[in-house]
């Protein structure tokens, strides 16, 4: 027999056929994300019943919002003309006419120039901490330093003067970043007491004499560290350098300060407010909390009993308390606590008290890095022969400040959001202290939503932008192939 | 030949204080006792002088005195002739209210969000994306100030509630309307909600400075009971099942054992519930909830659901996929696979970050100093601390009964871990 092509094969190719609607384009997309069930169906109406509500309340208030007013009242009236009676709408009037006093508090508005240019400095002096050596972006970090402090202390009409020193300063950094990058880390040393010598003005020799202590330490260290051996040394250099600081630093500065004159007009620690306040207890505190609390999570994972005995009741007894207690013990304990007629500056308390109870909660955090880690790690160091600061420098906390980047970013958030309650030890913070000043006026009594949503707005962009770069960091720092 | 001889015996040198390993931890220790114990020493010196200096003594007796301020919520008997300690008590009790009320709600919300943001539905998991964002990343005082601006300015005054004659024969409806069939009625002054009230109830027994509620006993005896004897019948059952294959029908004899005798006994006492009613300029009868309470522990709420939320997501991303696709393959749907495979194991990872936001709201309850409520801090840490003067005594107090509330609670829920966590093989 022959065989013959089967009759069924056909010789030309169909079309392609389109998906059905069902399985294609929006259809699909609404069908699976949406209706995938009868359930999910449900969920969906409701969900859009609830924005739906949202919306139909919120919208026309967001858009009747009036910015030109002077009083709640003339608010109510210009709504009220423009879009009916009974109509609701925002009043942000208040914000314009009031928005200084939340991002500044009482400090004179002629001064405003100078938070500003330590907040811009703050970010050229975090650069060689956060990208040690890379010329690029200490560079960029530095030019876009100078761009936006450029615009913002124009818009802040700052002298003269001002803008030739931060060209200057600015130029030499910049030079130094493209020569020497590790240079730049003298600045970020010297930062602390320009940033100091900005925010309350004062003698310039104050800052100065403080920062020499820091000299006075390392000078002894080094000397002494031939003689008698390092940890020795360190230990006399300490001493030497907690009597120039108590007895000695304030005379000397006082006697150059009369010679030569040099300062900045001061201004009260009760001037400040807003969220200036809540940035400079918040980066203080950060910056001070990393080296505490690594230093508590070592104590606490120590092998000495007593070492390790105090880190666990420190650590314990600031995480048992509330944040409050503490504040008020800085502004009612310490006074009994200190020698008597001691006198010291609240928000310097208050920094002191806010970095402990971030400190405890960090050590924790990095404890559970440490934990973390292979015991191994430890081992091959040990074989290496590092000493114990050795190991723990170059190799145990790289690896476990990594594991605990999110952990460690959410404690600095919670403790940022955490600065407002210095509003009850009597700083005027940006959510309680100046918003109750605002709402006590007489032409502003009765608005609540829009300082509110003002304050809030501000907060969820710094604590969500934290998170979001702790999210990116912990991406940049994986190295692990999983 | 030599034999090796004795290590050759070192003579000791100070150095080897600091260089010898062998000695070096011990150096280290008591170089960091001294210091301790110079800091304690200085700071106790200090604290005498100070003392001395304002002519105060440290004791406690101030709190044996009269207090002479009104507390407006009180869940224990106190009136202003009541002594700073009673006031302390009453202060406790409201920190704990808002703490376990704070926690149950932000649990149930919290694992409602939570699981919710994992859901397939595009709409509803983005809607939980933005709450749980938006609460996390503002400061916790805020949601408490608004809460409590709301309730206390945007409410009706109590006479809006009014309806006259002239009001009904004109046909006109009040201002305001009570609310859930008209028990409720929300005001500037506060929330009146139904009281429970018994007609006969069994009265008290005072055991010393304590008093206790017969009633309030015998309702929670007879449920305890009903409790137990339920849990016996469900065990009787699946001995059963265990013997025969067969499970008898327990749920109607369940039903009945829950809930009759509970019922009996209310009926028995007579209970019922009194509605407020706008008497006068105010309110009368039913109970007076204060919106300090009431914004205290809705902020509470809403702030920790949102962490709460993201720990149950976490948990629940933790579990391998596998457990799903097997719990599938068995035929489970997809809420059950929920409820009996995922979540039981989720449990290990979410509790101990539980037991620390559960710990976060209990000390966050102190911020209801914004609100001028009368919680511990309120009571202890503020009127009575202004009143007496006596700052160290309060604070020391105040801080020791925080300590111990946060290690009582760390410490119930460690037991707990440990009896949900994974028994290793």
């Amino acid at each position: 027999m022959e065989s013959k092509t089967p009759s069924f094969v056909r010789g030309q190719m169909l079309p392609p056929q389109p998906p059905p609607t069902r399985e294609s384009g929006v259809v699909k997309w609404l069908h699976e994300n949406l209706f995938s069930s009868w359930l999910n169906g449900i969920l969906t109406v409701v969900g859009l019943i609830i924005l739906a509500l949202i919306i139909k309340s919120a919208l026309p208030w967001w858009l009747n919002g009036v910015w030109h007013a002077s009083s709640l009242g003339e608010c109510r009236e210009i709504i009220a003309a423009s879009a009916g009676e009974g109509a609701t709408g925002a009043c942000w009037a208040v914000i314009r006419e009031r928005w200084h006093q939340f991002i500044f508090g009482f400090y004179p508005p002629a001064l405003w120039w100078r938070p500003i240019l330590a907040f811009g400095l703050l970010f050229v002096a975090i650069g060689p901490v956060l990208y040690a050596g890379q010329k690029r972006v200490l560079t960029y970090m530095i030019g876009g330093a100078f761009l936006g402090l450029l615009i913002t202390l124009w818009l802040a009409s700052a002298p003269a003067m001002v803008f030739v020193g931060l060209v200057v300063l600015l130029g030499g950094l910049a030079a130094l970043a493209q020569t020497r990058p590790g240079a730049l880390l003298w600045f970020t040393a010297a930062f602390p007491a320009l940033c100091f010598l900005l925010l309350w003005g004062g003698s310039f020799w104050t800052p100065v004499m403080a920062m020499a202590g820091f000299a006075i330490l390392a000078v002894v260290a080094r000397l002494l560290a031939g003689r008698v051996g390092a940890p020795v040394a360190v230990g006399l250099g300490i001493v030497v350098a907690v009597i120039w600081w108590l007895y000695v630093s304030g005379p000397v500065a006082g006697t150059i300060g009369s010679v030569l004159p040099l300062g900045l007009e001061p201004v009260k620690s009760d001037q400040f407010g807003g969220f200036l306040l809540a940035i400079v207890i918040g980066v203080t505190a950060i910056s001070c909390s990393l080296p505490v609390g690594i230093l508590l999570a070592l104590g606490r994972q120590s092998n000495m009993f007593i070492v390790k005995s105090l880190s666990v009741g420190f650590i314990e007894f600031i995480r048992g308390v509330p944040l409050i207690t503490l504040l008020f013990t800085a502004s009612l304990l310490l006074q009994y606590f200190l020698p008597p007629n001691t006198q010291f500056d609240i928000i310097l308390r208050v920094i002191i008290l806010v970095t402990f109870f971030a400190a405890a909660y960090l050590a924790e955090v990095i404890r559970g890095g440490l934990a973390a880690l292979p015991r191994g790690q430890y081992e091959a160091a040990d074989a290496l022969g590092l000493d114990y600061w050795q190991a723990q420098r170059l190799i145990i906390m790289p690896q476990a400040l990594k594991v605990s980047i999110p952990g460690i970013v959410s404690t600095f958030i919670g403790l940022f959001k955490d600065t407002t309650l210095v509003a009850f030890v009597g700083l005027m913070d940006p959510l309680k202290g100046v918003t109750q000043i605002v709402r006590a006026d007489i032409n502003w009594k009765g608005i609540y939503w829009e300082p509110y949503i003002y304050v809030g707005a501000i907060f969820f962009l710094i604590c969500f932008g934290m998170s979001r770069y702790s999210m990116y960091l912990e991406r940049k720092l994986k190295t692990d192939h999983r | 030949m030599a034999v090796a001889s004795d290590v050759p015996k070192e003579s000791f040198r100070l150095s080897m204080l600091i260089y010898d390993t062998r000695f070096r931890s011990l150096t280290i220790q008591v170089v960091v006792l001294i210091l301790f114990a110079l800091a304690v020493a200085w700071l106790l010196n200090n604290t005498v002088q100070n003392l001395a200096i304002r002519g105060k003594e440290f004791n406690y007796a101030f709190l044996w005195q009269r207090a002479g301020y009104d507390i407006q919520q009180q869940l224990i008997p106190y009136t202003n002739d009541s002594t700073h300690f009673r006031a302390l008590l009453v202060g406790l009790l409201n920190t704990l209210a808002v703490a376990v009320v704070g926690c149950v709600l932000a649990t149930i919300l919290g694992i409602f969000v939570g699981v919710m943001r994992l859901s397939h539905n595009w709409l509803i998991s983005r809607i939980m994306t933005v709450y749980v964002e938006v609460f996390r990343n503002v400061p916790v005082l805020l949601w408490i100030l608004l809460a409590y601006v709301l309730l206390s300015e945007t409410t009706p005054e109590p006479r809006a509630f009014r309806v006259t004659d002239e009001m009904l024969a004109a046909g006109q409806a009040p201002a305001a309307r009570m609310w859930l069939w008209d028990t409720v009625a929300v005001t500037n002054r506060g929330m009146n909600i139904p009281a429970p009230v018994f007609d006969r109830p069994l009265g008290t027994l005072a055991l010393g400075p304590l008093t206790l509620n017969l009633t309030f006993l015998a309702l929670l005896a007879v449920i305890a009971g009903s409790i137990w004897v339920n849990r016996r019948l469900v065990a009787a059952a699946r001995r059963q099942q265990d013997e025969t294959g067969d499970r008898p029908v327990t749920w109607w004899k369940s039903l009945l054992i829950l809930f009759v005798p509970a019922i009996a006994l209310l009926a028995a006492l007579g209970f019922h519930l009194e509605t407020p009613a706008l008497k006068g300029f105010n309110f009368q009868g039913g109970i007076l909830v204060a919106h300090s309470f009431t914004a205290l522990t809705v902020a509470l709420t809403l702030y920790t659901a949102a962490f709460i939320a993201e720990i149950v997501r976490a948990g629940i991303m933790a579990i391998s996929r596998g457990q799903t696709e097997a719990a599938y393959a068995l035929g489970l749907r997809p809420g059950r696979t929920m409820r009996l495979v995922i979540l039981p194991q989720a449990l290990r990872v979410i509790v101990p970050p539980l037991i620390s936001q559960y710990l976060n709201l209990t000390k966050n309850t102190s911020l209801g100093i914004a609100v001028s409520y009368l919680d511990l801090r309120g009571t202890l840490g503020g009127i009575t601390l202004n009143q007496t003067g006596r700052e160290l005594e309060c604070m020391l107090l105040m801080m020791l009964i925080y300590l111990s509330i946060s290690l009582i609670i760390s410490g119930v829920m460690n037991i707990y871990n440990r009896s949900v966590q994974l028994k290793a093989r």
